[in-house]
C-alpha cells in the first residue's frame, strides 16, 4: 500500500522546567492511503501525543523530534505556515470530548462554514449550502435549524457529528480520530462509528483511530499498533494481532477482557503499573511486569522486529514466547538506548 | 427578555431601597447636625428652633416616611448649610468627578486590555512577568500613596504638573493617572487569567487542529469568550465613575463628588451625604444591569437559559 504518512523514531519530550519529561520514546509508524489503523494502548501511552507533536498543536514546551514524513515533506521541524497547511486539509483530527471541543459563544453554522472558507475558499451562501449539505452527510437532522444552534444545544453525539463534519470540510487524507465516542453512550458510540466507517468507504480517507478500547479497534480498523510508555510494541493487521498475540504486554491487554463465552471467570489484570516517564527502565520498558522477563530484558531496549509478513513485536524474547525459534532474526538491531 | 429586566429592575429598586435606608438611619444615629452645624456652644433655643425647622425633633420613623416620600416626588431634600435643594448641590459636582473619572476609564480599557491580552499570549515571557510586576505593584500600592509620589516627582521636583485644583486642564492631569494606573493594572491581571483560562480551553487546540492560523485562533475563538469575565470588571468600574474618586479627590482638591461626599460627612449635611449615596447606588444598579444584559449578548448559554 502507498504511504501516506511515514513517522520514524519520534519522539517528544516535554520541557517541566526543572527536568524534562520524555512522553514518547521513538515511534514508527507508516499509515497507507486510505488505510484504517487502531493505535491503542493505556492513556498516558502517547497515542495523542504522536499526532498532536506532528502536527505542532503540543504547545511551547513540547520539543518534537525524528521525522513524519506527508508527501516528501518531514513536518517535525516544519514551518508553523506549513503545518498550518496540513492541519485540517490533509491531517484532521477529531478529539474525545466533542463538546468542549467547538467553541461555546460561536454557533455550528459559523464553526462549520469557518472550516470551509478556510480549507475550501468558499463563503456566503455557498458555503452556506455546502454547510448543509455536510452537516445532512453526517447524519444530522434538520439541519437548517442546527446551523443556527449553539453547542450546547446539541447532544454529545450530534457535536460529535458536527466535529465529523469539520474534518471533512477540508476533505483530508488522514482523519486521527482520538478516542472519538470514548465520553459517548453506547448505542451513539457505535452510530458514530459506523458513521466514520461510511464516511471512509466513500472517500478512500485514511482513519488511525486512536483508542484504549481494543472492541472498538478491532472491527473498525485494518491493522493495530499496540503502545506502551512512549513506544510501538506490538503492529500487526488485525486477525493476527488478535489471534495471535505476540507482545507480551498485548497478551495482557487480551487477557484482561472478559471471555463472553464460557463460565464466569475473574479477569486477569497487568500487574503493577506503567512506568513514570522520569524513572523509565533502562531495558525493555514492560519488563517490570512481564512474567516472561529474563536478563537482557532489564538493560536492552527491544526494537520493533519483524519476524514474518506484517507482524511486528518488540520483545527479546518472541521467539521463546511462540515456543519455537525462528530463523531471521538478522532484521533486529539493538536499539539505542535513552537511559 | 421582558421577565428578565422586570426581574433585575425589581432587584434594583430593592437595593435602592436598602442603600437608602441604611444611610439614613446610620447618619441619624451616629451625631447631631445641630450640634455640628451651630457648633457646640450655640444657645439651646437656637439648637431646638434648627432641630424643629428640619424636623429632627420628629420620630426617626416620621422623618424617614417624610423623606421617601419626598424622595418619590422628586425632593431629596435641602442642604443644611447652603438650603438649597441637596442634590442640585451633588448634580453641581457630578460633572467635575466624571471629567477626571472618564478619561482615567479609557486610560483602564486602552492600557489595561491590551497588556493583559499581550501578558498572555506570551505567557512566562519576560514581557509577560514585567507586565505583571507592574500590575502586582499598580494595584497593591494605594491610590493615595501613589498620588503623592506623583506629586512629589512631577509638581515638586519637576514642577511640570500643578498639585491641586480644577483651575486648567493640566490640573486634570495627575488625577487621571492616578485614578488609571491602579485601573488598568487591575484590568491587565483579570484579561490575562481570563484570556489564558480560555487559551487552556479544548476548543482552542480544536480550532488549531481545523487549519486556522493563530492570529485567527485568538481574535476568533479567544477574545470573544475572554471578554465575558472582562465585562464583569469593566461595568464594575463603570459603576464606580462616580464614587471611585474620592480618594484621589481628596488628595488633589478636585472639587468633585468624593470631594463634597468627605465635607458633607464631616458637616452632617444630612441631605446631601443621602443625595451622594443615593447616585451612587443608582451607578452601580445601572451598571450592572448593563452588564448582565451584555452578558446574555455575548454568552448564548445565559441568553436562553434566561428564555426559559
Amino acid at each position: 500500500m502507498e504511504p501516506l504518512v511515514s513517522i520514524r523514531n519520534l519522539t517528544v519530550d516535554f520541557d517541566l522546567g526543572r527536568r524534562v519529561s520524555r512522553a514518547l520514546r521513538g515511534v514508527d509508524l507508516t499509515i497507507g492511503r486510505g488505510e484504517a489503523v487502531g493505535l491503542v494502548g493505556e492513556s498516558g501511552c502517547g497515542k495523542s501525543i504522536t499526532w498532536l507533536g506532528i502536527l505542532g498543536l503540543l504547545g511551547g514546551r513540547a520539543k518534537v523530534h525524528g521525522e513524519a514524513w506527508l508527501d516528501g515533506r518531514n513536518l517535525v521541524g516544519a514551518p508553523v505556515s506549513e503545518l498550518e497547511r496540513v492541519r485540517g486539509k490533509r491531517i484532521a483530527l477529531i478529539f474525545q470530548d466533542p463538546s468542549s471541543s467547538l467553541n461555546p459563544v460561536h454557533r455550528i453554522g459559523r464553526q462549520l462554514t469557518e472550516a470551509l472558507k478556510l480549507h475550501r475558499g468558499l463563503s456566503g451562501a455557498e458555503a452556506k449550502a455546502e454547510a448543509l449539505r455536510l452537516l445532512d452527510r453526517v447524519g444530522i437532522p434538520a439541519a437548517r435549524q442546527r446551523m443556527n444552534d449553539y453547542p450546547h444545544q446539541l447532544s454529545g453525539g450530534m457535536n460529535q457529528r458536527v466535529m465529523i463534519a469539520m474534518a471533512l470540510a477540508g476533505e483530508p487524507d488522514l482523519l486521527v480520530a482520538d478516542e472519538p465516542t470514548t465520553a459517548l453512550d453506547a448505542t451513539i458510540q457505535a452510530q458514530i462509528l459506523d458513521l466514520l466507517r461510511e464516511i471512509r468507504e466513500d472517500s478512500n480517507m485514511a482513519m488511525v483511530l486512536i483508542s484504549h478500547d481494543l472492541g472498538v479497534v478491532a472491527e473498525n480498523t485494518d491493522r493495530v499498533a499496540v503502545m506502551y510508555a512512549g513506544r510501538i510494541v506490538e503492529q500487526a493487521p488485525n486477525n493476527l494481532l488478535f489471534e495471535r498475540p505476540r507482545h507480551p504486554y498485548t497478551r495482557g491487554l487480551l487477557n484482561a477482557l472478559p471471555d463472553l463465552e464460557g463460565p464466569r471467570e475473574p479477569l486477569t489484570a497487568i500487574p503493577g503499573s506503567v512506568p513514570e516517564p522520569w524513572n523509565h527502565p533502562a531495558g525493555c520498558a514492560f519488563a517490570p511486569r512481564c512474567d516472561h522477563a529474563h536478563g537482557a530484558c532489564h538493560s536492552e531496549i527491544p526494537s520493533l522486529a519483524r519476524r514474518d509478513g506484517h507482524h511486528l513485536s518488540a520483545c527479546l524474547r518472541t521467539e521463546e514466547m511462540l515456543g519455537h525459534m525462528l530463523d531471521d532474526v538478522s532484521d533486529r538491531e539493538p536499539a539505542r538506548s535513552y537511559a | 427578555m421582558i421577565r428578565f429586566i422586570l426581574s433585575r429592575g425589581l432587584r434594583a429598586v430593592v437595593t435602592i431601597f436598602l442603600v437608602v435606608t441604611f444611610a439614613f438611619i446610620v447618619l441619624r444615629l451616629s451625631g447631631d447636625p445641630a450640634m455640628q452645624i451651630l457648633s457646640v456652644d450655640a444657645p439651646p433655643e437656637a439648637i431646638a428652633a434648627f432641630r424643629n425647622e428640619w424636623g429632627l425633633n420628629q420620630p426617626i420613623w416620621q422623618q424617614f416616611l417624610d423623606y421617601l416620600l419626598n424622595v418619590l416626588h422628586g425632593n431629596f431634600g435641602d442642604s443644611m448649610r447652603e438650603g438649597r435643594p441637596a442634590m442640585d448641590i451633588v448634580l453641581e459636582h457630578v460633572g467635575a468627578t466624571l471629567m477626571i473619572t472618564l478619561p482615567a476609564l479609557a486610560l483602564k480599557i486602552v492600557i489595561g486590555i491590551p497588556a493583559g491580552i499581550y501578558a498572555a499570549l506570551h505567557r512566562n515571557s519576560l514581557a509577560d512577568r514585567m507586565t505583571m510586576m507592574i500590575s502586582v505593584a499598580g494595584f497593591t500600592v494605594p491610590s493615595f500613596v501613589l498620588a503623592l509620589v506623583l506629586v512629589l516627582i512631577f509638581s515638586v521636583h519637576l514642577g511640570w504638573l500643578p498639585s491641586t485644583g480644577n483651575a486648567t486642564w493640566k490640573h486634570a492631569i495627575l488625577p487621571i493617572v492616578t485614578l488609571g494606573t491602579a485601573g488598568a493594572a487591575i484590568l491587565a491581571r483579570f484579561t490575562r487569567s481570563a484570556m489564558l483560562e480560555v487559551l487552556g480551553q479544548s476548543y482552542i487546540r480544536a480550532a488549531s487542529a481545523k487549519g486556522l492560523i493563530w492570529r485567527q485562533v485568538v481574535t476568533g475563538h479567544a477574545l470573544p469568550n475572554a471578554a465575558i469575565p472582562t465585562v464583569t470588571i469593566v461595568g464594575f468600574m463603570i459603576g464606580s465613575l462616580i464614587a471611585g474618586a474620592v480618594v484621589v479627590e481628596s488628595v488633589f482638591s478636585w472639587p468633585g463628588i468624593g470631594y463634597l461626599l468627605i465635607s458633607a460627612v464631616a458637616n452632617r449635611d444630612l441631605a446631601i451625604v443621602q443625595s451622594i449615596l443615593l447616585l451612587i447606588a443608582l451607578c452601580m444598579v445601572c451598571a450592572n444591569l448593563v452588564v448582565d444584559l451584555l452578558y446574555g449578548w455575548i454568552d448564548p448559554r445565559v441568553r436562553l437559559r434566561s428564555a426559559h
